[in-house]
């Protein structure tokens, strides 16, 4: 069945025109995704790679039945594009961009919240159901449809994953990242409710990184409520505390948010953590 | 971004907040010349961005301006935590009676902002809420309406306050939520706020870091951030410039990848095989052939580097973009070390194209590569 993205998954596309809208516009639709319309304030009347594009979202919907929206639009101009897409009753509504301030973060999601909507992200590469959609700008190629749902903090570590699962003669069934940032929309917990819950997917895998305390709190969750194999990395085990790695997340403050820590936490809910992005996937091959 | 003391304080003053007089000293004559203008006892403080400042007796106190000309010299020659004392905070002293504290930070786990308070102040808070968390109380800042003024009479009455001295700090918890609203705070704390033997209540120390991520919304700001930067090594300091994230360790390979995961489960893996990294090196996603070239031009000047990784899985990221960047690089700098490159994702084709057109030998997978860097260490 997949999560969050399915078959009739219609988007919009904010920032449509820019640099990165463009190029994963193109992405997108050449993967088989409806993407039935763009919004960039200013260039209504355009069209970007034969998607008709409009001033605002409101506009969009007047002439179009979409479901999701994808934003590209800069960190200072995200918040308010997430939030006019929410008003519009889109849901899910996906933040590609990085670099939101914490403070729009916490105001997007919470207003999500409200609306009983989901934002994806922010600073994440997006969702894809394998064969079905893709919202996001993961490189399509090495996803196939199968049983294996795969959520993470990461990017490009997603794909390695992602890819090792496919070389392994397995597939995915949907794969999303919840961002990278200290504040995200959806969380680990919520979306392991979703995988437990989808008929289609068999195991699970979660790639976690130093930082916070979302992979403990999401073992928590799993000794309680996943019946389902489940199966995880968790990057930064060599990473010094005090030293933000990247993410703006990524960061392991006094004891708090160690890997070993959150290695701990999952091998005491029953989940083993690879050692390295290919034993993950051996790992969940034997337990599927 | 972090901001000194005096600068937290500035920042303090603006909002009401009741502070020691002072000022500022780069040299020991200034220290004395406001101990002077103070006409009392005063505590001159090592201005660094680094806690634990009494600890390392960067926190001294002297009866007259002779002794503070004479402290001061002492403070502003020190190394605190490796960072150079380049200017002290000369300020009465106060009669302190009782110490609490009070703050305000971000819960990532409940996605919102919150005021930590407790009765316990002077000490490291995060102690305090491990040896005994009833002694400290959080009350979540509802995003939908902010802080309001009986929120925080509520919360300084839970932490034993009364009277005059309960209004005033809810007065100080009300000004740190402006505060935070106004310059996208991420952290700010005040530890302790004293609680002076005349009943009178009084910010001692001063904390406020702003998100980064914020800045482009405080241009004011921009001149204070780079100053600020003197946490970072010259290197870290050069990638932030070019929009590189780059951090120093102590091994010899040298480490470049696309996305904070990737590059952090690089050095995991590499470190699995016995290899020690020498660096964090993040591409960031969709990076230009310029800022591929600045990445290696960057990790091949920490002379420690004896081999150097290259694992890219490009996404939004271009493989022919990495590889351009790449050969312009290697024209620079005429590396002559040795290098191991994985490189799949958008764009492959294209980029191996580019890179075994040059003679570089272009790898698939992630465990094989790091693997072969090990065995080069070997032999480097």
């Amino acid at each position: 069945m997949s999560i969050l993205l399915h078959e009739n998954a219609r988007l919009i596309v904010q920032g449509i025109t820019g640099y990165q809208g463009q190029f994963h516009t193109h992405q997108m639709k050449e993967y088989g995704t409806e993407v039935v319309a763009g919004v960039t304030p200013g260039k209504s009347g355009m069209d970007v790679e034969g998607v008709p594009v409009y001033d605002t979202v409101e506009e969009a919907m007047q002439e179009h039945d979409a479901n999701t929206s994808i934003i590209f639009v800069p960190a200072p101009f995200a918040k308010d594009a997430g939030i006019e897409s929410l008003e519009e009753g889109l849901d899910p509504v996906i933040v590609i961009t990085e670099g939101l301030p914490v403070r729009d973060e916490i105001g997007l999601v919470n207003y999500a919240k409200e609306k009983g909507a989901h934002v994806i992200g922010p600073n994440t590469p997006g969702v894809i159901s394998a064969g079905k959609s893709k919202a996001g700008i993961m490189p399509s190629h090495i996803f196939k449809p199968g049983s294996i749902g795969i959520v993470s903090r990461s990017g490009t570590l997603t794909y390695e994953i992602a890819a090792d699962i496919s070389n392994i003669g397995l597939g995915q069934t949907t794969c999303l990242g919840i961002g990278g940032d200290p504040v995200t929309g959806l969380n680990f917990i919520e979306v392991l409710e979703m995988f437990e819950n989808d008929p289609e997917t068999e195991a699970i895998i979660m790639i976690g990184e130093i930082g916070g305390s979302a992979e403990e709190d999401a073992a928590e969750y799993i000794k309680e409520h996943v019946t389902k194999p489940v199966a995880a990395f968790i990057a930064g085990r060599t990473a010094p505390p005090g030293k933000r790695m990247g993410h703006a997340g990524a960061i392991v403050a006094g004891d708090a948010g160690t890997a070993q820590a959150k290695i701990d936490a999952l091998n005491a809910a029953d989940v083993q953590v690879g050692s390295t992005p290919e034993e993950v996937a051996k790992i969940i091959k034997e337990q599927a | 971004m972090k901001m000194y003391e005096h600068q937290a304080k500035d920042v303090f003053r603006k909002y009401g907040i009741p502070l020691a007089q002072g000022g500022v000293a780069t040299t020991p004559e200034e220290a004395a010349r406001i101990a002077g203008e103070l006409n009392k006892p005063v505590v001159i403080k090592a201005q660094v961005l680094a806690g634990g400042r009494g600890k390392a007796g960067a926190v001294k106190f002297a009866d007259t301006p002779e002794e503070a000309k004479q402290v001061a010299s002492e403070i502003l020659s020190m190394d605190v935590k490796g960072m150079k004392v380049e200017k002290v905070l000369v300020e009465e002293k106060l009669d302190i009676a009782s110490e609490i504290y009070v703050g305000i930070t971000v819960d990532r786990v409940k996605r919102m902002a919150l005021v930590i308070a407790s009765a316990v102040g002077g000490m490291n808070i995060e102690e305090v809420a491990a040896s005994t968390p009833d002694k400290i109380v959080r009350h979540y800042i509802n995003p939908a309406h902010g802080l309001y003024d009986f929120e925080c009479r509520n919360i300084a009455k839970r932490i034993g306050l009364s009277e005059k001295q309960m209004n005033t700090t809810a007065r100080i918890i009300s000004a740190l939520y402006r505060i935070y609203e106004d310059y996208d705070v991420e952290l700010t704390e005040i530890n302790p706020l004293a609680i002076l033997s005349d009943g009178s209540v009084m910010a001692v120390d001063a904390r406020l870091n702003v998100d980064d991520n914020a800045l482009f919304r405080h241009p004011e700001l921009r001149e204070q951030a780079s100053a600020g930067m003197d946490e970072l090594s010259p290197l870290e300091r050069r990638a932030k410039e070019s929009g590189l994230v780059y951090v120093e360790l102590d091994g010899d390979v040298g480490i470049i990848g696309n996305g904070a995961g990737l590059v952090m489960a690089t050095l995991d893996v590499v470190q699995l095989f016995g290899g020690s990294p020498a660096n964090f090196c993040d591409l960031g996603g969709g990076a230009s052939p310029e800022t591929t070239a600045e990445a290696i031009e960057l990790v091949l000047s920490n002379p420690k580097v004896k081999v150097l990784f290259i694992n890219v899985l490009a996404g939004i990221t271009r493989c022919d973009e990495v590889a351009i960047g790449m050969l312009k690089t290697m024209e620079k700098v005429q590396a002559k070390t040795p290098m191991v490159v994985r490189m799949i994702g958008t764009n492959e084709e294209e980029g191996r194209r580019i890179l075994t057109g040059a003679g570089i030998d272009v790898m698939d997978a992630m465990e094989p590569a790091a693997k072969r860097v090990v065995e080069l260490l070997g032999g480097a």
